[in-house]
């Protein structure tokens, strides 16, 4: 038995936990919450599998996608995860919506609410606007995206796909490498895979590094404010043993803000290639949450290799937010229909 | 002849330097006498027991927003003005961030005119530096002081182009104005949403780098000292520029500098944190700029004003509707509400041996009058103090008494602070303007 499955079967004796009513971040995820997720998934997964793929679990339930920003794959994983379960999903964009009209946030948010939404799934440019939605509705918010804050189902697909692939993650080695300012998958994944266990090392030039993640600028008192990692700006050293690496996003932007001199530079010292990979360990597995910009942050026979399985996150990504939509849900009986089916979820306040 | 009799009193006056028991009688409008038994000498006096309180000349704020004309929905003159007696305050220098700013003969005049209609206290009106307050060309200066401003300033805006800001500081000395400068540079701090520190990483926020701030005070204090100029930096909220301001001051530079209650006593956490660091929120109403710092610079500021290095207490009274602050973070208005609990605020610094309270009332009080030279102005002489002759505006405070933050009880239309809910130990007991009292308690005793 490996450790994974004996982790696994001890777990799913416990009743699985869940308590959040919205799901913003995962800075106030408890660990048991997050194996409550990456379980579900598990069976999601199954579901997902099916040669029809159709299960009436959210029969009734309704998730609107309210998003402010573009966004291709978020939403078309959202949309799939609702209707695989059955719930009826729509879709509202800020360009087709009142919001041109100068309706407020929490007045869009609230009349989607009366339109009985129960579900409200949120992309927003603005850093905390889906805290402001949750404020001031009953309906369940899920955080797509905010701003260069959260994206938290997107960490929590990339902790199923890891653990798929290297089981506990506890000591492993997790190198994010690139736009780590900016980038919102970064900021929800270092929570999750810190409490997770793993051992998380950020790489990226000092000027695409925020202000204050070194613990040691920070005041003794909000140690725990910000997840632990180690910086590092030399990716060589960085890939060194490494047991997963992730590649971000480079924005072209940067570059006419000033942050870098050229994408050409970036991709000389920050471009995860096959040479660098050779520091990390032999199975190292290559993720990135997309859309990438081969030949810049990664390499194209990288992204392309035999241990990438970023392809596998979009799978994964539809999985995990099945999970998610059922959690919020608070239904209890079997998603998968029948024997076989996810265990029933204690639904606690 | 109206005669009122405050009795008994720890009357503490900085720039008589008393600190001690005694009677403050005020007649038709203006000190008569202050001194033990004082007020037993009078008959047919209006009297107010003042045992075990403090009394001290009323509070003068040089930076408040009273956002009339053209923003009256956050504020007026009326509620403004009310907001300021219920904090203490006789005297509130206007910003001329309205609509339209005060950049004209006319728009001044139209804000005293109203003041001298709805206003319970006074109404010192500050002009723009630059027309429109657009950073492009001078406001007519020569115009404003005619018509009664008190200084200029282009406030929430800095005067970015390095040389209209030093035509404006020699320009200003013609009429002995102080040029009243919010030091951020808009380049640095672009669209920055708080302090830039582990906090805004932690929520994703654009920040607004404490240097952004420091570079503006360095370069205006050399500007000052080639224009001979009078520069006084607004709301001051690094240590860095603390340590600038001094040095220049040594050098003999004219800068004068205030501080806000919220930059002396609150730090950057407040945007993020209610009671963990594990949830977290988006608190507009932290929303201010220069914005809340960190933990060195709230003790270098203090440090800063016991010391005298910075003259002023002054609010940044900045009143917002709940549709400026209820909105997406990015989105939200700059600034908080202050007038009403900027004494007791303040007194945490007292509470905690930072700062001596006669120390707190010289920088509420004679402090801000003598940066601005306000008590040089005719008709405004004495200001400030409690000598006879002066003008009768007295507050009494209770420097021990807790109270909780209600914002619904607020004159001010903006309810937009931090501190709703939250004990106070000091309060303001009454406020008294050229004799007649403003706002009072129940701890109010008429003899």
């Amino acid at each position: 038995m490996t450790t994974e499955t004996a982790r696994a079967a001890t777990s799913a004796t416990r009743a699985p936990v869940w308590h959040h009513h919205d799901v913003l971040d995962l800075d106030d995820f408890a660990v048991d919450e997050i194996e409550t997720v990456l379980q579900l998934a598990d069976r999601m997964r199954e579901v997902l599998d099916r040669r029809i793929a159709r299960v009436p679990a959210l029969r009734g339930y309704t998730v609107v996608n309210l998003f402010y920003e573009p966004s291709t794959r978020t939403r078309a994983s959202f949309e799939l995860a609702g209707k695989v379960l059955g719930a009826d999903v729509i879709s509202v964009t800020a360009s087709t919506s009142s919001v041109v009209k100068g309706e407020s946030l929490i007045d869009t948010v609230r009349t989607l609410r009366a339109m009985r939404a129960d579900a409200i799934v949120m992309r927003h440019a603005m850093a905390g606007a889906t805290y402001l939605a949750a404020e001031h509705t009953d309906a369940s918010i899920i955080n797509a995206g905010d701003g260069a804050h959260a994206h938290p189902t997107q960490a929590l697909l990339d902790l199923y796909t890891m653990r798929r692939h290297v089981g506990d993650l506890r000591g492993k080695r997790v190198v994010m490498v690139g736009d780590i300012a900016h980038s919102r998958v970064a900021r929800s994944d270092l929570w999750g895979l810190t409490a997770m266990g793993a051992d998380v090392v950020v790489c990226g030039p000092p000027t695409l590094l925020p202000r204050g993640l070194r613990a040691a600028d920070r005041p003794a008192h909000a140690e725990a404010a910000l997840p632990p990692v180690t910086i590092e700006i030399d990716l060589d050293r960085a890939l060194a043993g490494a047991d997963v690496v992730m590649a971000l996003r480079l924005q072209s932007e940067r570059q006419e803000g000033g942050l870098l001199p050229s994408l050409h530079e970036y991709a000389q010292l920050y471009q995860v290639t096959e040479q660098r990979l050779a520091r990390a360990k032999p199975n190292c597995l290559l993720m990135h949450p997309g859309p990438k910009n081969e030949g810049i942050e990664i390499a194209g026979s990288v992204a392309a290799g035999r241990n990438s399985i970023i392809e596998e996150q979009v799978t994964n990504g539809v999985a995990v937010r099945m999970a998610l939509l059922y959690l919020l849900s608070g239904r209890t009986e079997s998603p998968g229909g029948g024997a076989g089916g996810a265990p029933a979820v204690e639904v606690r306040p | 002849m109206t005669t009122l009799a405050i009795h008994n009193g720890r009357v503490i006056d900085p720039a008589q330097g008393r600190d001690g028991i005694a009677d403050v009688v005020i007649v038709d409008g203006r000190i008569a006498r202050v001194g033990p038994n004082e007020g037993d000498m009078v008959v047919e006096a209006e009297r107010i027991d003042a045992t075990g309180l403090i009394v001290t000349p009323g509070f003068i704020d040089l930076h408040t927003h009273l956002r009339e004309p053209g923003f009256e929905y956050k504020e007026t003159i009326a509620t403004g003005t009310r907001a300021a007696a219920r904090g203490g305050y006789t005297t509130v220098c206007a910003m001329p961030n309205t609509q339209p700013p005060l950049d004209s003969r006319a728009a001044v005049e139209s804000v005293l005119r109203e003041a001298e209609h709805s206003a319970c206290v006074r109404v010192l009106p500050i002009g723009c530096i630059t027309r429109g307050r657009a950073g492009r060309e001078l406001a007519p200066a020569g115009e404003l002081a005619m018509a009664g401003v008190v200084a200029l300033s282009d406030d929430g805006d800095a005067v970015a182009d390095p040389s209209l800001m030093r035509h404006a500081l020699e320009y200003s000395t013609q009429f002995l104005l102080p040029v009243a400068q919010h030091c951020e540079d808009p380049q640095l701090v672009r669209d920055g949403q708080m302090h830039e520190g582990w906090v805004a990483t932690r929520l994703g926020l654009r920040g607004r780098p404490a240097s952004a701030e420091e570079i503006f005070v360095a370069r205006d204090i050399a500007l000052a000292e080639m224009s001979g100029a009078h520069l006084h930096i607004c709301h001051v909220s690094t240590a860095g520029s603390v340590a600038l301001i001094a040095a220049a001051r040594a050098r003999g530079t004219h800068v004068t500098a205030e501080v806000t209650p919220h930059h002396l006593t609150l730090t950057h956490e407040e945007v993020a944190f209610a009671d963990d660091y594990r949830h977290l929120r988006y608190n507009t109403n932290a929303k201010v700029n220069p914005p809340l710092r960190e933990e060195g610079d709230l003790a270098a500021l203090a440090a800063a004003l016991r010391d005298g290095v910075i003259d002023a207490v002054a609010t940044d009274h900045a009143p917002h509707a709940a549709m400026d602050k209820e909105i997406e973070f990015d989105l939200a208005a700059p600034g908080l509400t202050m007038l009403e609990t900027a004494f007791g605020l303040c007194m945490r610094l007292v509470h905690d041996g930072q700062l001596t309270l006669p120390t707190l009332i010289e920088r509420m009080t004679i402090g801000p009058v003598r940066a601005w030279g306000l008590d040089r102005r005719p008709g405004l002489e004495g200001l400030g103090t409690l000598a006879p002759g002066a003008l009768g505006d007295v507050a009494i405070l209770d420097p021990h008494a807790e109270w909780t933050v209600d914002p619904a009880t607020f004159a001010s239309k903006g309810r937009n602070t931090l501190l709703a809910g939250r004990r106070l130990r000091g309060r303001v007991i009454a406020t008294i303007y050229g004799g007649r009292l403003v706002y009072e308690t129940e701890r109010v005793v008429a003899l």
